[in-house]
């Protein structure tokens, strides 16, 4: 053991130990490569995007919800977007467009991969520093104009891109079709860059964790979140230059005359369903499993007992990821497939649920006879529990391909697709920054405004989108401009007015988050090193912790869920205190 | 932990020597092979496309070597195996410790690797001065997709080979640390091999 007491002198590469700082505050805080301020870079990036892709809800909602009435303060858009406050139906498009492409690309995927991702892996493993911090770093300044390049499609000539998020082809390819070029290539040159940066990001994450892990950490000793982010890394590695190759060939498409999805000489749209979504399956459990991991994280420590089946909890999450691969083409039931491709892509779908199943349950029987602190991120990830099985049982529905056929590009999917990015995913966000946020900023987030902002997001949430299922169920199409233009819609306008209504109020409770957040960093209560009594590595660490994150790299001696433990008083046991065997238990505050 | 204590603790070309046991070899090794993996599933969303479009519509493409001139290119691909070998050979003087070695080898390779970039200009130039572009058709679609982010890849390649050959005139490789040779040496070998792969199916078949 003597060899982890000696100082670092490991390559050039590494963070050194921590010492008084002398860094200037542009290497410290702007251009750093120390992971915990690049996480909290792209927190605050990636809540701004996160902000402005509910805005444009907000638009799309007024418009659904009250159709060609003038939008309060719409006078401020300019005559190409909405004259008068009425929203125009390109205009419309590109909303729907943007909506889906900012909360996927650059406010979900960044908020669990990019900020969780750096924040927690060093700390979680032991390590002073990711692998590579210079590329780390780079990988979130590739980010940043990638981001800005996106927001500046709305300015140019024929507005944003209005395909889709999906941008099928030929759609997306041809100016003629939907009116719109510079914008589409905006959109493909932006993804392209993002998608470096996601690629710089996952490597460094997968290198970092396989080889950086402090002694004693063995993989079964990995907290959930870590296994998570470590599964989802190598989703991000092998899925997103498949995105980039179509996205090039979409982009070639338009700019330099190819034809690869071009059906008049030969191309072949489909080939972009395929490719799109052979990344965009991979993609969905992108944006769930580090929400179910650190979900996992904050649930144990919330009922204050192990969590439930580790074990079974890793395995379902490489069996999530490895049967993502394979069921792309449920997304493409009417694309004309095949009915016994579609059979074979229905059966690999329904496996899913086995994992997803074997989770929620875990979960379950990990609160069951637990002493449960309801504190504000405990509440979230219950919250996550909950909403992630509305929405995993809704995704029942749609992989069952008679069903589908019926439900398909309806409300339903709308609903569903909601349940699980925002139901899941953005409740365990909610969770995940309540619960580090005081080891990124050393201040407790208020827990009153925390409560107030959970319990109206929670209720305004499920006014939202579920009614959204009924109104799919009536055929309401999904990216219908003005529904009351159909006579059998008008009946179902009554429940778009109770979602645009709903909307409202959920997007201003967000604005609690966003002010309890910022009021908290200057003055909320100092958090000390570990305010929820976790087992974690990183509060052994001073909120916040210092740069390179340890003098001397800290030994493991078990897993991150010891808790209630009999071996000791407290009912938390972190994962860097030494028992000595048959002794009495020791002080918390124990030198290991 | 015992497998730690046991390591030379100056010796970087070793995994680091305070973690537990990972992948067995240092960082930067484990990165590029691990960055390797997403370069393949890039080229196999290209490759993938190319096979799948030509398969469904044999008609746009020509037979081989009416178009694309196969012996220059079978030179220029020669020549990048070529400077796979050179690639090997600095590596194996960096180990040896043989600096001056070490040094003409990794010139060698940046001077063929850009000859290859070269050729590949050379050709583009006269195939688009014939009228064979990318909006001919699917065949040059794909040709000019494929070769180009492949030239691309070699011209990165070439880039930071001549930073590295940069570091060794500044003798900071030595025979106990020379990890931006071996690492740049496995994208070098990777990048040949994708030639390889686009060599045959765009030219040959």
């Amino acid at each position: 053991m003597a060899s982890t007491a000696l100082p670092l002198t490991h390559g050039d590469t590494h963070a050194h130990p921590a010492h008084a700082d002398d860094r200037t505050f542009l290497r410290k805080y702007v251009f750093s490569t120390d992971h915990k301020i690049i996480g909290i870079q792209f927190l605050i990036m990636s809540l701004v995007f996160l902000l402005l892709g509910g805005v444009l809800a907000m638009v799309m909602r007024w418009q659904l919800g009250f159709p060609g009435r003038a939008m309060p303060g719409g006078g401020v858009l300019p005559e190409t977007m909405a004259p008068g406050g009425i929203v125009l139906p390109e205009f419309y498009n590109s909303l729907v467009t943007m909506h889906g492409t900012f909360m996927v690309f650059f406010a979900i995927m960044p908020l669990l991969v990019g900020v969780f991702g750096n924040y927690l892996i060093p700390l979680k493993i032991g390590a002073h520093d990711m692998a590579f911090p210079r590329i780390n770093m780079a990988s979130f300044w590739i980010a940043v104009p990638a981001g800005i390049l996106m927001l500046a499609g709305f300015f140019v000539e024929g507005g944003h891109a209005a395909a889709g998020w999906t941008s099928y082809a030929p759609l997306s390819e041809n100016s003629e079709y939907s009116g719109v070029s510079t914008g589409q290539i905006i959109w493909c040159v932006s993804l392209i860059v993002l998608g470096l940066s996601s690629i710089l990001g996952s490597f460094n994450y997968i290198t970092t964790i396989v080889n950086m892990r402090a002694p004693g950490m063995g993989w079964f000793r990995l907290p959930l979140s870590i296994w998570s982010l470590f599964v989802t890394a190598i989703l991000v590695l092998l899925a997103m230059p498949v995105l980039s190759g179509a996205i090039i060939m979409l982009l070639f498409d338009q700019t330099l005359g190819t034809h690869f999805f071009n059906p008049a000489l030969g191309g072949q749209p489909l080939l972009w369903q395929h490719l799109f979504w052979f990344f965009g399956h991979p993609e969905v459990y992108i944006l769930i499993l580090p929400a179910m991991g650190m979900a996992s994280d904050i649930i144990a420590n919330g009922s204050r007992k192990p969590i439930f089946g580790y074990t079974s909890m890793v395995y379902a999450i490489l069996g999530i990821a490895v049967l993502g691969w394979g069921v792309w083409g449920h997304h493409m039931f009417m694309s004309g497939m095949n009915p016994t491709l579609g059979g074979s892509f229905m059966i690999s779908t329904l496996l899913i649920s086995v994992p997803s199943a074997i989770k929620v349950f875990n979960w379950l029987g990990t609160m069951w006879e637990g002493n449960i602190r309801f504190h504000v991120p405990m509440l979230h990830a219950v919250a996550f529990v909950a909403m992630f099985v509305i929405g995993g049982l809704s995704g029942v529905f749609m992989a069952s391909t008679p069903v589908d056929i019926y439900i398909h590009d309806t409300y339903f999917i709308v609903a569903h697709l909601h349940y699980v990015l925002f139901g899941g995913s953005l409740f365990a966000i909610f969770a995940a920054i309540t619960y580090w946020y005081p080891k990124m900023f050393g201040r407790l987030m208020s827990p009153r405004w925390g409560y107030v902002h959970f319990f109206l997001t929670f209720v305004f949430y499920n006014l939202v989108f579920f009614p959204m299922h009924r109104l799919g169920l009536g055929g309401h199409m999904r990216r219908i401009y003005d529904p009351t233009q159909y006579e059998f819609l008008r009946p179902l306008q009554p429940i778009n007015v109770l979602i645009s209504i709903s909307a409202f109020l959920l997007f201003a409770s967000q604005l609690i988050f966003a002010v309890n957040f910022i009021a908290s960093w200057f003055t909320g209560k100092k958090a000390g090193p570990n305010p929820w009594e976790d087992n974690g590595l990183e509060w052994t660490l001073p909120s916040p912790p210092p740069h390179g994150n340890w003098d001397v790299i800290p030994t493991v001696y078990r897993g991150p869920y010891e808790y209630s433990s009999p071996l000791v008083e407290e009912d938390f046991l972190p994962q860097t205190r030494k028992l000595d065997a048959g002794a009495t238990p020791a002080s918390p505050h124990a030198a290991h | 932990m015992a497998h730690a204590a046991t390591l030379a603790h100056d010796d970087v070309m070793q995994p680091p020597p305070d973690a537990e046991v990972g992948a067995g070899v240092y960082n930067e090794k484990l990165g590029m092979w691990v960055f390797l993996l997403s370069e393949i599933m890039f080229f196999t969303a290209l490759i993938g496309s190319y096979l799948i479009l030509r398969v469904a519509h044999p008609s746009s493409w020509k037979p081989p070597g009416v178009v694309l001139n196969v012996p220059i290119t079978a030179t220029n691909t020669f020549l990048l195996i070529c400077s796979s070998v050179t690639m090997v050979k600095a590596f194996a003087s960096a180990q040896a410790g043989a600096q001056k070695a070490m040094r003409w080898w990794l010139v060698a390779t940046v001077v063929i690797g850009a000859g290859f970039v070269g050729v590949q200009i050379y050709e583009y130039w006269h195939l688009l001065e014939k009228g064979f572009t990318p909006s001919e058709g699917l065949y040059g679609s794909t040709f000019y997709t494929m070769t180009g982010f492949h030239g691309f890849h070699v011209t990165v390649g070439v880039l930071c080979m001549m930073f590295v050959t940069w570091k060794a005139f500044r003798g900071k490789y030595s025979a106990t640390d020379h990890r931006g040779i071996e690492v740049i040496g496995l994208y070098w070998h990777f990048v040949d091999l994708v030639w390889i792969i686009l060599f045959t199916i765009v030219y040959l078949i």
